[in-house]
């Protein structure tokens, strides 16, 4: 079964006199469990494909159905909560809240979803940990380092299993370790909990550990492979 | 699904102190700004009050009886017998703290240097001292002794103006029920101070028996004036007391006796909400700025809040709450300080400077605050109300940011 059906996807933006096309007639399915890269040049549409997906971007024509869900046609609380519930996203910038501990930012989707304390603390120790943050629970987002950021990020975007992970270059900023790291985990977390990944990245060695390779350019899908994960 | 109260709550708290220079200049405001509002109120609540009491106290007493025709001509020929037993028996309950029968008729007095018309009371000084007269404000001689005191008590400005002084003789002349003049003399055996010189210069208190022989008209009285316990509240004593008392006679609570003072009542609770309400837009434009800054500062944040999953109303939620915690410090401040600042002013403001303007308004030359906490609450509850109202803007403006847009700002 499908997870992610997307279908003549089209987004354009006016910019002056011409017609940008963030998404020109983009056709997608993503089986559940995938673990998919989409390579392309800057402005190609990865980015905007990416939003679409997850809600933070309208459409001007096209369906996007996730789980059977038409995400499309979902108001503005519909679609918080099938991103509070269902849809990990890990940004290229961080993104944490500033005023919040490394703990509290993995803990904040938990704690608006309704899970217990106690469950939270369990669940945000464990995660910490498995990204190399143990001792550094307590710290605030300026006293960690751009790759410490990010790790807390991906904690956060997948400490509630959510069945969709959407990364837009996670690791523009990490060095090759820190890269190898974040990779791993989330190769991890899509074989222990079939959890579907869609990654953009213009990083070759990003790229290595998909099973299905998805090339933009000009908001089109230029090319769709399968490929042997090498890692 | 149910708003995830603690998570904001926690968000507001700190957000409002990652500026914390700009959270305690709006906090000064807002405390400077309660403190004002609840000050000036209890002052100008004071200022009202004791004109009020000013004022009743001239007359005395929260409800008056009179003879019908009395007001329109206070002349002796509208003069009414003493209270019947059905009225005594009310007038010695306990709704009625104290009581008294007074003739009170224009006459006019003279010495040997001047002249001047004054109102003549003929008082029984024990029930007028139980209505309100301060034995203190003697400041020469002594008050009267009882009803057959021969002697006549005036006010320090009106010795002034006869140029007399204690000891000698006066003459008073008014009309008998007949018309023709009754005059008698009197030895000045006291001379009192009043908060208003006018009252210095208007009213002679002589005993009531020897005025009622001097006008001859036996044991009439003029009125009969009474206290009771709350003089915000007199309709319900003077309805009382009209339910017993025959046709000819009126009962008139303070309020319907003096018009201007009812009305500046009046006026005055309307007056406090206009107040409250005008220093409150004042501030609410510190406050707008403020959430305003605040939102823009963190246009990325609230994005990235709406990408974790967060409804545009818990957005809505976060700023109010972060307002309402701003307002709540500000008014807890506020209240202390005002509060504290009526305590240390209990014993009054002396604005003698300008105590002739407020004499002219009835109001006496110290001003003392006073707090009411229909007030206070009035206060707290302008500051939160519109304090939340104002905030509806910034925060609607929160929420309507598209995630993709604010996720991209910088």
């Amino acid at each position: 079964m499908s997870a992610i059906i997307c279908t003549d996807l089209c987004k354009y933006y006016q910019q002056g006199d011409a017609v940008i096309k963030g998404l020109d007639h983009v056709s997608l399915e993503i089986e559940e469990g995938s673990f998919i890269c989409l390579s392309g040049p800057s402005g190609s549409g990865k980015t905007t494909l990416l939003n679409a997906i997850g809600g933070l971007d309208s459409l001007d024509s096209g369906e996007i159905s996730i789980d059977g869900e038409r995400v499309d046609l979902l108001g503005k609380a519909a679609l918080a909560d099938l991103r509070l519930h269902s849809i990990g996203f890990v940004f290229q910038a961080y993104n944490l809240i500033p005023v919040l501990s490394a703990r509290e930012n993995v803990e904040f989707v938990m704690q608006v979803q309704g899970i217990s304390a106690a469950e939270r603390k369990q669940r945000s120790s464990k995660i910490l940990k498995e990204v190399g943050l143990e001792g550094m629970e307590d710290r605030r987002p300026a006293q960690l380092s751009g790759g410490q950021q990010q790790r807390v990020a991906v904690a956060r975007a997948i400490v509630s299993q959510p069945k969709l992970v959407l990364a837009d270059e996670p690791t523009a900023n990490l060095d090759s370790k820190s890269m190898e790291s974040l990779m791993a985990q989330f190769r991890a977390l899509n074989h222990s909990h079939k959890v579907t990944f869609l990654i953009a990245t213009h990083d070759q060695r990003v790229m290595e550990w998909a099973d299905r390779r998805i090339s933009m350019e000009d908001g089109r899908v230029i090319s769709d492979e399968l490929q042997q994960a090498v890692r | 699904m149910a708003m995830p109260v603690r998570a904001m709550s926690t968000l507001a708290w700190r957000n409002l102190w990652r500026n914390y220079r700009r959270t305690l200049i709006m906090l000064l405001a807002i405390t400077v700004g309660v403190w004002a509002m609840i000050f000036m109120t209890a002052l100008l609540r004071g200022m009202v009050d004791n004109m009020v009491r000013t004022g009743i106290s001239a007359l005395p007493g929260h409800v008056q009886i009179h003879a019908t025709a009395y007001r329109d001509d206070p002349s002796v020929t509208h003069s009414m017998p003493p209270p019947s037993k059905p009225l005594l028996d009310l007038l010695n309950d306990r709704q009625v703290l104290a009581w008294t029968g007074r003739i009170k008729v224009p006459a006019m007095i003279s010495s040997e240097q001047d002249s001047r018309g004054v109102t003549l009371l003929g008082i029984d000084p024990r029930g007028e001292v139980a209505l309100g007269f301060d034995s203190a404000d003697i400041i020469e001689g002594r008050f009267l002794d009882g009803v057959d005191d021969r002697g006549i008590v005036i006010g320090k400005k009106l010795v002034q103006r006869l140029e007399t002084r204690l000891g000698k003789r006066v003459v008073v002349m008014s009309q008998d029920p007949d018309n023709t003049i009754a005059d008698r003399g009197f030895r000045v055996v006291g001379v009192f101070e009043a908060d208003l010189e006018s009252r210095e210069e208007s009213i002679v208190y002589a005993g009531r028996e020897v005025i009622q022989s001097m006008l001859g008209v036996g044991t009439d009285i003029s009125e009969i004036a009474i206290l009771g316990h709350d003089y915000r509240e007199p309709e319900a004593l003077a309805a009382s007391v009209r339910n017993i008392v025959p046709a000819d006679q009126e009962v008139l609570s303070w309020l319907k006796l003096d018009p201007y003072l009812s009305t500046m009542m009046q006026v005055m609770d309307g007056f406090v909400l206009v107040w409250m309400v005008v220093i409150f837009l004042a501030l609410s434009f510190g406050l707008v700025n403020t959430l305003m800054m605040a939102v823009f500062e963190r246009v990325r944040e609230i994005g990235l809040m709406r990408a974790l999953g967060m409804r545009p109303s818990a957005i809505i939620y976060q700023v109010l709450v972060e307002s309402l915690m701003l307002l709540v410090l500000g008014l807890l401040a506020g209240n202390i300080l005002a509060i504290g600042t009526i305590v240390w002013l209990k014993d009054g403001i002396d604005v003698s400077a300008v105590s002739e303007g407020l004499e002219m308004m009835g109001a006496s030359s110290i001003m003392y605050p006073v707090l009411q906490y229909p007030d206070l609450l009035l206060a707290n509850s302008v500051v939160i109300v519109l304090g939340i109202i104002t905030s509806l803007l910034p925060a609607w403006r929160a929420a309507q940011y598209r995630p993709v847009e604010a996720l991209s700002s910088t």
